[in-house]
């Protein structure tokens, strides 16, 4: 009995430091934002009313709400298929015994380590009207394209940086998963006198599922929470014609800039519960999809 | 058989093509950065050359006059002040939620699971509340705490733990050292490989982390180098200084691209372990 009490003790006292981190930093904000987003609250006069459901309609009324959904969908749609792909490809590559795969793998990894900002800052030096891109582009084809004043172009900018950047960790991930398929399926395949390419898609890609899964995972709740990037290369307006303006973005605007913080809470629940519903969502279907082969 | 080998070298050659062109895709961006800091503003604005027609100095030296060199000694004491601490807390917990039996252990680790699904964007506006009443805001204790332990690196160390061979702790129990002691003496040098992972990770977190300086800190003198690139950008961007930007931009990938060289294998096995755990 009296060694029980002793280890309840220690236990507690080995997380003690976490749990109170925890409390303060994530529980107590977590049940504050519950409250938050029923109240209209002014951050400067802690003035705070309650208005019920009040913020939610408003955030379904307005306009820059429906821009945000929708480049954060389209942001969404684009980036995380497109980066599971690349980095599962390369990852085969790499895996397909050749020389120097250290060396590529380092290389490629680069990426990943820049920062959200210097990478961001690098993008909007190659993309600028009297950018390499623009230059070349125009060398090529003789039209001067503008990627980051044209709100068509700016998002599809902020699109390959993610992609760009994200692949090598994701490519990492994959290259694991690939050394732990068993040889003798390849070797089967070899002798039902499959090429390469069959490999891939009839063993490899099956075998990948579990990995796949946590990569698109991964990639939906990292893609639905674009933050830097939109920020940095619209100077914290999410413009041309709100063509950056991403759900986070418009939290931030909301929250520090009409100082409306029971509105930018509201808006955060919403892009958590969207969060939540697609990434359901999406497992569900690629179950079903395991299950039926 | 021949056939077969033909086939073979040919599918090598494939490969080799398609890692090399990825490969200069991933560097091509660096490197003109690279060339464009080295280059003068008048030959920036002009356009037309790719490698500078005299190398100048002059984008490094604005950039070091700048408060920049400020910035990263402040990202470098907040990221090892955090790490620090997060490999202290995070171990600690991890350990005991593998290894010590106490009440409730279970509860806490479903627990834990659940808050790692909610997005920081929901905390973030209360965060900042909680840190304002603290009176944390435009200090670097805010990042510093509220950075100071991470769900997902518990857990890592929690899998990590779960295979750690036991007699090692019973001998040393049997001499008579305390739990504290023997997780401090024992414990954690034997998990160095785990907590190399950890340490590379929340490094490299806390020096690229963008949003908490964003709303923490307002004082320029206490920017982070993220936010203080940032700023930077802002003021050279119109006059199409970017030589200046760029210089900032490449100096703060160095402190990560030197811990990337020396403990290069920490930061390829670390991902099939936090792959395991997410």
């Amino acid at each position: 009995m009296g060694n029980k009490r002793y280890l309840n003790f220690q236990g507690y006292s080995f997380m003690m430091p976490a749990l109170l981190a925890i409390l303060f930093f994530t529980i107590v904000p977590v049940v504050y934002a519950f409250f938050m987003m029923f109240y209209k609250v002014d951050i400067l006069s802690g003035a705070r009313t309650f208005i019920g459901l009040d913020n939610f309609r408003k955030i379904f009324e307005d306009p820059k709400f429906w821009a945000s959904f929708t480049n954060t969908f389209r942001y969404v749609l684009v980036v995380v298929p497109i980066q599971t792909m690349i980095a599962m490809a390369l990852a085969a590559l790499l895996n397909s015994k050749i020389n120097f795969s250290r060396g590529f793998l380092m290389i490629m990894f680069i990426p990943t380590l820049t920062s959200s900002s210097a990478m961001t800052l690098i993008f909007m030096w190659l993309f600028n009207n009297n950018g390499l891109m623009a230059n070349v582009i125009e060398q090529l084809f003789g039209t001067k394209v503008e990627f980051l004043t044209n709100p068509s172009l700016v998002l599809t900018v902020i699109m390959a940086m993610n992609i760009f950047s994200t692949v090598p960790h994701f490519m990492v991930v994959f290259l694991s998963g690939l050394q732990d398929i068993p040889e003798s399926l390849y070797e089967a395949a070899s002798l039902d006198g499959a090429n390469s390419f069959k490999k891939f898609l009839h063993v490899t890609v099956p075998q990948l599922m579990p990995i796949t899964f946590y990569v698109i995972t991964m990639g939906l709740v990292g893609c639905f929470q674009i933050f830097d990037q939109a920020f940095i290369l619209s100077g914290g307006t999410g413009g041309p014609q709100n063509s950056t303006l991403t759900f986070s973005l418009y939290i931030y605007q909301l929250a520090f800039t009409s100082n409306d913080m029971g509105r930018a809470t509201a808006l955060a629940f919403v892009l958590g519960t969207i969060i939540f519903a697609v990434t359901y969502i999406v497992n569900k279907l690629l179950k079903a999809d395991e299950v039926n082969g | 058989m021949i056939r077969m080998k033909k086939n073979n070298k040919k599918l090598k050659i494939i490969v080799y093509t398609l890692l090399i062109i990825y490969s200069i895709f991933t560097l091509a961006p660096f490197l003109w950065s690279i060339l464009t800091s080295f280059k003068t503003t008048a030959e920036i604005a002009a356009g037309g050359t790719i490698f500078p027609e005299s190398w100048s100095l002059k984008g490094y030296e604005t950039v070091l006059a700048s408060q920049l060199p400020t910035w990263v000694v402040n990202s470098l004491l907040v990221a090892l002040l955090t790490t620090g601490i997060n490999l202290i807390f995070n171990t600690m917990a991890g350990y005991a939620l593998a290894r010590i039996d106490f009440k409730g252990r279970h509860v806490l680790f479903s627990m834990l699971l659940a808050l790692i699904m909610i997005p920081s964007q929901v905390t973030m506006i209360p965060l900042y509340i909680v840190v304002a009443k603290l009176g944390l805001v435009d200090t670097h204790w805010s990042i510093i705490l509220t950075t100071m332990i991470n769900i997902g690196y518990i857990f890592m160390m929690r899998q990590f733990f779960v295979n750690f061979p036991r007699d090692v702790e019973e001998a040393a129990t049997m001499d008579g050292l305390s739990k504290m002691g023997t997780f401090f003496r024992i414990v954690l040098p034997n998990a160095k490989a785990a907590v190399a992972t950890q340490a590379v990770f929340v490094f490299m977190g806390v020096w690229n982390e963008f949003m908490k300086p964003l709303l923490f800190i307002s004082s320029p003198d206490k920017y982070m180098l993220t936010q203080g690139l940032n700023s930077l950008a802002k003021a050279y961007k119109t006059a199409t200084q970017w030589d200046v930007i760029m210089a900032g931009a490449l100096i703060s990938i160095i402190p990560i691209f030197i811990i990337y060289i020396v403990l290069n294998k920490y930061f390829i096995t670390s991902n099939d372990q936090t792959a395991g755990v997410k």
